[in-house]
């Protein structure tokens, strides 16, 4: 009991001797514990300047390194960038890109020539890239149903799916929804010279997905059956877990701008290596002002072509040390003594509040 | 406004209520609805009905109705339960006393039945160590002299044993009367004044007695006391059931709200009101989007045209997303934070009291923050500062003065000559002494005499006589022995003119046994005896033993006699018992019959009392005076006493530092001039701290009736004062007065005088002292000695207050945080209300990633108790507001909004492209999140450690990519 009142502003105890013997005497008293008495181990680190201007110090030792180390991995990246939704469009049909889009009669056809600026190894991911399109947007990441997916008896489950949810005349549509109506159909067949480059598209969308969120049994019908096509058809004879487009489109992108796998090249190219990509274009995009763009990338271990991550340790970093710096010299130009009385505001304001 | 009972007899008791006891507060019918109603009386309730019910449209709910409608019931159910199980408890006991089984007479014939079945009119039979079961009043017990004792414990705390007696026209009713006696009493209808009845009886034949015979609180038992010391008694129930007087007393309090929590309240409406603007800002903007953009993006298939109700639907969506802006669990979090705050101070082992073994208690969990605002404390004297422990150190008698060489007059020789030399002053003064009070002499089985009493002063003084050979050996309702230097004296005890608070004396009329003489014996404060004195006597002497005595700190007593003549008693008794028998404001016309008795007293002399400064008083308000807070004395006691007590524990500082205003005067124009005289002294003064005023019961009454104004001016500047002579009333005024000017206060008291200015302070603390347990009872917290106060406040209140500030405003900086993602989030999605995260996300993170980690902090402190005891000008800060007010709480905004900014373009730019996925994306923003939580948590309220906290975060995306 006297222990803690150390400070002397009172004498605490009742000064009735032992504490201890006193504690037995009395059955009212609380019981002890460091818990109940709020005397639980605790540190409270003091920082001191020193404190802090290591701990400034060491971040920015650990970042800037791991900054430019992610930096010069982004920078390994080689990336190919086609955008061909303006380029495919005939030049007759310029003015009018939403005509030549939707009427199916005129060939979607087109040849595009790409010139690979450094050596690429494989593999080669081949994405395309979509620009304002809102896959996140509320109507349309809704519109799902995700046990018709996994469950072939569950067919008929088709909440949550409108618009898409059934036919004219009733029959349910697997996989419904807009998601999957709208399902992005551009195709690509990639050429070096006269050497086919084989596109492999297997294993492009999460293995996770194909094991449990799509099944085996599960096969389309009742697909773009419907008055209004959306994008792509679904060949009903094989099952969902083995329509990989279907399954990377359908996890959908939470950004108005993204890319979606298409597949794999497993060859190496080399430095002006022109390539030739014959595609389809029947995906519109023309109608809200989209762009559609190619892309060739090979990847490292921190993923694809991405600056931002080393940039942002490497500022960070560096103001860590700018400001263990500043502070070791404020530190050295006008030191504080710590734990000045003169500081607090009932010394600085001697009148109160 | 009157009932009639009729004794005996089973037709009148119908009329009433039986005796069922039920103080639960449902029934198993009304249970839900009552209980829901009464928690949707909250807004924050309301608001999160009002969410709940709108997601269950799933046109507009972004994530699954669970994740509200889940922590709704929860808390529902949480406050449920406990509401039903203490009212089940509640029930439980409630059954228990009701089915007990009492005696009851009906006709001659004793049976017994369940105490419910008793009915108004019935005669119940109580032996000893019964409980009574309902207000009764009494008509017969086993002592011949027709009074028995009661303890009232369980209804006013006060310990000692109570006499209660038999109307006069009960008196000598044999056992078997008893049982057929039939009667009428007429009572006023029930009420919850425990210290008042004004009734009266009749019996009719075969007993009879024509006269109306006066019935009053001594002359009942009082359901819920217990019958001691004698072997049976019996009464006629008056009041039964709910009616009965401690069952009127009952009732619930008023729940006290904590400046904090009003602080939170405030708060919660301004972010309402925030999130209606964004609501409608982006609602606007969304619909905006849909019209202009939305139906080109032929994938959404906007239909052309669509229900009425279309323009509403985006609005509503964005309502439901930032409804979490309003954390569902900070009620939760900050009930279960309070409950712990309580159960420290409950626990702590240096607020325990080792000398009485009490330890610290406190009686309402919910406003311990409130302990870490005070700004002003209120503190009684006797008992609170003192410890209460009466000692009777000098007196004056005859002119002379005893005890002054030795400072103990049982010691001074002189006195103790004058006492075995049979001087007739002497022995006047001391059988005054011994007769003048209300103590109960018991005697115990080897034969030593000790006393009852219900106040202090009159035990030490009885003590006090005995060691001077003036031995009071037995007393009853209508005699009393004193034994004198071996020879015994019987007086006739005729009346006791009591004590009361406006009276400020008390007298007691006596007929001495071997002269037939009747005596006035009186005693009380100066000014109400003095005034009172024979005219021919001198008083100068005494009037300066007063002055020194109380200068010297001591409680000062004036004793007085008067001998009567007979026929002036028997004229005076008659006016005495008509006022007693009066219905109606009979205190009043009491007090007025006994001031027309006690006129031209003799005085015998003045007695001096010492009541010690508790250990630890003087240090507690040094300590307390520089945290900032004002210490004000309330006291009954006299104006020079309390100033010498104020001086003594460094209330006030000697004249050379500082200034003691008086505000005083005779006439109301004096008064009110010595007030503004007062009130530009304190002004003018530049060092207000050493000011203080003081002044007494009628100058308060006169300054509140004509001068409020000015004196809420003073009472604003002056940090202390010195109010003596307070009455309960003015007590609970003067806390009023304070509170109205919006200062936080805090009372302090031990006795029943200070009841109520404990129950209408902010804060009530009652220290369970020697005058009963009353005010620890209606105190919010109770400790056993003033001295744990400072321990109280700078402590618990202190770190209570931290706490909540903590508790609170993270709660709506994690859930703002999480809103501003989403708000964020839905400007690249086309304004359209999607939520990045899912239902089990949201949950998890408002439960088990945020609101557990968070209790860690009931265990942080941000500075050692040593340290704040040390410099108490620390509490400056939680008592001024600093750590929760809209200031701060901008601050925690400004945080949240920073933080979720940085978390959100942290991740969609690490994640642009193809690993823009939504899972992908919620996963390292919700992780984001709960790391940067840990952080804030982890680096406590340090503001300037939060963009160290922002910095670190910039590094929590990585792992997940």
């Amino acid at each position: 009991m006297d222990s803690s009142n150390a400070a002397g502003t009172s004498n605490g105890g009742s000064g009735d001797g032992d504490p201890a013997a006193a504690a037995r005497r009395n059955t009212k008293m609380p019981k002890y514990s460091k818990f109940t008495q709020q005397e639980l181990p605790a540190c409270k680190p003091i920082l001191t300047p020193k404190w802090v201007v290591s701990v400034f110090f060491l971040v920015g030792v650990i970042f800037v390194p791991v900054g430019v180390v992610s930096l010069l991995a982004a920078r390994d990246v080689v990336e190919i960038i086609d955008r061909y939704d303006d380029a495919c469009v005939p030049v007759n049909m310029t003015d009018n890109k939403l005509g030549y889009i939707q009427n199916e009669t005129i060939s979607k056809e087109c040849t595009r020539t790409l010139t690979v600026t450094k050596d690429m190894k494989q593999p080669i991911f081949v994405y395309y890239q979509l620009d304002n399109f809102y896959q996140n947007h509320r109507r349309y990441v809704k519109s799902r149903n995700d046990a018709q997916l996994r469950d072939y008896k569950k067919a008929n489950q088709t909440t949550s799916c409108e618009p898409e949810r059934t036919t004219a005349d009733g029959k349910p549509i697997v996989p419904c929804g807009l998601i999957a109506w709208s399902l992005f159909n551009d195709t690509y067949i990639f050429n070096r010279g006269n050497e086919n480059l084989t596109v492999d598209k297997k294993d492009i969308s999460w293995k996770s997905d194909r094991e449990h969120k799509f099944a085996k049994n599960v096969y389309p019908s009742n697909f773009q059956n419907g008055g209004l096509i959306g994008g792509a058809k679904l060949d009903s004879s094989i099952p969902l877990s083995d329509q990989e487009d279907l399954i990377v489109w359908m996890r959908t992108a939470a950004l108005p701008t993204f890319r979606k796998l298409y597949g794999r090249i497993y060859v190496d190219l080399k430095e002006n290596d022109t390539i030739t990509v014959k595609l389809d274009n029947n995906y519109n995009t023309y109608s809200f002002g989209g762009k559609k763009k190619l892309v060739l990338s090979t990847a490292t271990w921190l993923g694809g072509k991405n600056d931002f991550l080393g940039f942002a340790y490497l500022i960070v970093g560096g103001l860590c040390i700018f400001l263990a710096f500043a502070f070791t010299l404020l530190y050295v130009i006008k030191p504080r003594k710590l734990g000045d009385h003169n500081y607090l505001s009932w010394n600085r304001h001697p009148a109160g509040r | 406004m009157k009932r009639f009972v009729y004794v005996n007899d089973e037709s009148c008791g119908e009329s009433y209520c039986d005796n069922r006891v039920s103080n639960t507060k449902y029934t198993l019918w009304n249970f839900l609805p009552k209980n829901l109603l009464e928690q949707f009386r909250r807004f924050m309730n309301q608001y999160f009905l009002l969410i709940a019910c709108l997601q269950l449209w799933s046109r507009i709910t972004p994530v699954s109705p669970v994740t509200t409608w889940g922590p709704l019931a929860i808390i529902f159910i949480v406050s449920a339960s406990k509401e039903a199980w203490d009212d089940y408890n509640r029930y439980l006991s409630d059954k228990k006393a009701n089915e007990r089984k009492v005696w009851v007479v009906k006709d001659g014939i004793r049976g017994q039945i369940k105490a419910q079945e008793i009915h108004v009119g019935n005669i119940v039979w109580l032996h000893e160590n019964d409980e009574i079961p309902c207000d009764l009043v009494l008509i017969g017990t086993s002592d011949p002299q027709g009074i028995c004792y009661v303890e009232t414990a369980a209804l006013d705390g006060e310990t000692d044993l109570k006499t209660r007696i038999i109307p006069s026209i009960c008196a000598n009713l044999s056992s078997d009367q008893l049982g057929k006696v039939k009667g009428v009493l007429e009572c006023p209808n029930p009420d919850n004044d425990i210290r008042r009845f004004d009734a009266n009886m009749r019996l009719f034949p075969p007993i009879i007695d024509n006269e109306k015979c006066p019935l009053a609180i001594n002359n009942t038992l009082l359901q819920s006391c217990y019958l001691r010391y004698t072997e049976w008694a019996c009464g006629v129930a008056i009041y039964t059931g709910n009616e009965t007087k401690s069952g009127m007393s009952r009732g619930t309090a008023e729940p006290k709200l904590t400046a904090a929590d009003s602080m939170i309240d405030k708060l919660t409406v301004a972010i309402f009101v925030f999130q209606i603007v964004v609501v409608l800002v982006l609602g606007f903007a969304g619909n905006i989007w849909k019209d202009s953009n939305g139906r080109k993006h032929w994938y959404l298939m906007y239909p052309a045209e669509g229900p009425w109700y279309d323009f509403l639907v985006i609005p509503l969506r964005f309502e439901l997303l930032c409804s979490i802006m309003i954390p569902i669990s900070i009620k939760v979090t900050l009930d279960l934070a309070k409950g712990v705050y309580a159960k420290f101070i409950d626990c702590d082992e240096q607020m325990f009291d080792r000398e009485t073994s009490t330890p610290a208690h406190s009686a309402n969990t919910a406003i311990s923050e409130d302990l870490g605002q005070v700004e002003y404390i209120l503190s009684d004297k006797t008992g609170t500062l003192t410890e209460n422990i009466m000692i009777f150190r000098r007196c004056c008698i005859n002119n002379t003065q005893y005890g002054d060489d030795s400072g103990d007059a049982l010691k001074d020789t002189r006195l103790l000559n004058a006492v075995s030399s049979n001087e007739p002053d002497v022995v006047k003064f001391l059988m005054v002494m011994a007769l003048c009070n209300t103590v109960v002499p018991i005697k115990s089985n080897d034969g030593a005499i000790s006393y009852k009493a219900q106040s202090q002063d009159e035990e030490a003084l009885v003590n006090a006589a005995s060691n001077l050979n003036m031995v009071l050996t037995s007393k009853d309702s209508s005699s009393a022995e004193i034994c004198f230097n071996s020879s015994k004296f019987q007086y006739e005890l005729l009346d006791v003119l009591e004590f009361t608070s406006d009276r400020k004396r008390m007298s007691v009329v006596v007929k001495e046994g071997g002269s037939g003489k009747f005596l006035l014996l009186s005693k009380g404060a100066d000014e109400a005896i003095f005034p009172r004195s024979n005219p021919g006597q001198q008083t100068k002497t005494y009037l300066e033993a007063v002055e020194m005595y109380s200068h010297l700190g001591l409680r000062t007593l004036c004793l007085g006699w008067r001998e009567l003549e007979e026929g002036e008693y028997k004229e005076w008794s008659k006016k005495f018992q008509e006022a007693s028998c009066s219905l109606d404001n009979r205190e009043c016309k009491i007090a007025e019959v006994c001031h027309s008795l006690e006129q031209g007293i003799n005085i015998l002399g003045v007695t001096a009392i010492e009541d010690r400064l508790q250990d630890g008083v003087p240090e507690t308000i040094k300590l307390l005076r520089s945290a900032g807070i004002n210490v004000w004395m309330l006291t009954g006691d006299k104006q020079n006493t309390a100033i010498q007590i104020a001086l003594l524990c460094n209330l006030i500082t000697p004249e050379s530092n500082g200034q003691l205003l008086s505000i005083n005067g005779k006439t109301e124009d004096e008064i009110l001039r010595s007030l503004e005289r007062a009130l530009v002294i304190m002004k003018t003064t530049p060092e207000r701290k050493d000011l203080a005023f003081v002044l007494d019961g009628w100058t308060l009454e006169i300054i509140l009736k004509h001068s409020m104004e000015s004196f809420t001016r003073l009472a604003m500047l002056s940090r202390t004062a010195i109010c003596c002579r307070m009455t309960p009333l003015q007590k609970a005024q003067l806390v009023g007065i304070l509170k109205t000017v919006g200062y936080l206060t805090l009372a302090i008291g031990d006795g029943g005088n200070d009841v109520r200015m404990i129950q209408e302070a902010n804060i009530g603390v009652g220290i369970s002292g020697r005058e009963g347990l009353q005010a620890a009872r209606a105190a919010d917290y109770s400790i056993g000695k003033f001295k744990f106060l400072k321990r109280l406040i700078l402590v618990h209140g202190r770190y209570s207050y931290n706490r909540t500030a903590f508790i609170s405003q993270y709660s709506f900086y994690k859930s703002l945080l999480i809103c501003f993602i989403q708000i964020l989030f839905s400007f690249v999605t086309g304004l359209s209300g999607t939520s990045l995260f899912n239902s089990i996300s949201l949950m998890a993170y408002n439960v088990f990633y945020t609101s557990l980690p968070v209790m860690t902090i009931l265990f942080d402190k941000d500075m050692s108790e040593t340290t704040v005891l040390q410099y108490p000008q620390i509490l400056l800060y939680s008592q001024a507001g600093r750590l929760l007010n809209p200031s701060t709480f901008a601050g925690w905004f400004g945080r949240s909004l920073y933080h979720a900014l940085v978390v959100f373009l942290i991740t969609v730019h690490t994640n642009a492209y193809e690993q823009s996925n939504m899972e992908e994306i919620s996963m390292v923003a919700l992780s984001g999140c709960i790391w940067l939580q840990a952080f804030v948590v982890t680096l406590d309220t340090k503001c300037t450690l939060s963009c160290g906290a922002s910095v670190v975060n910039l590094h929590t995306g990585s792992p997940w990519l």
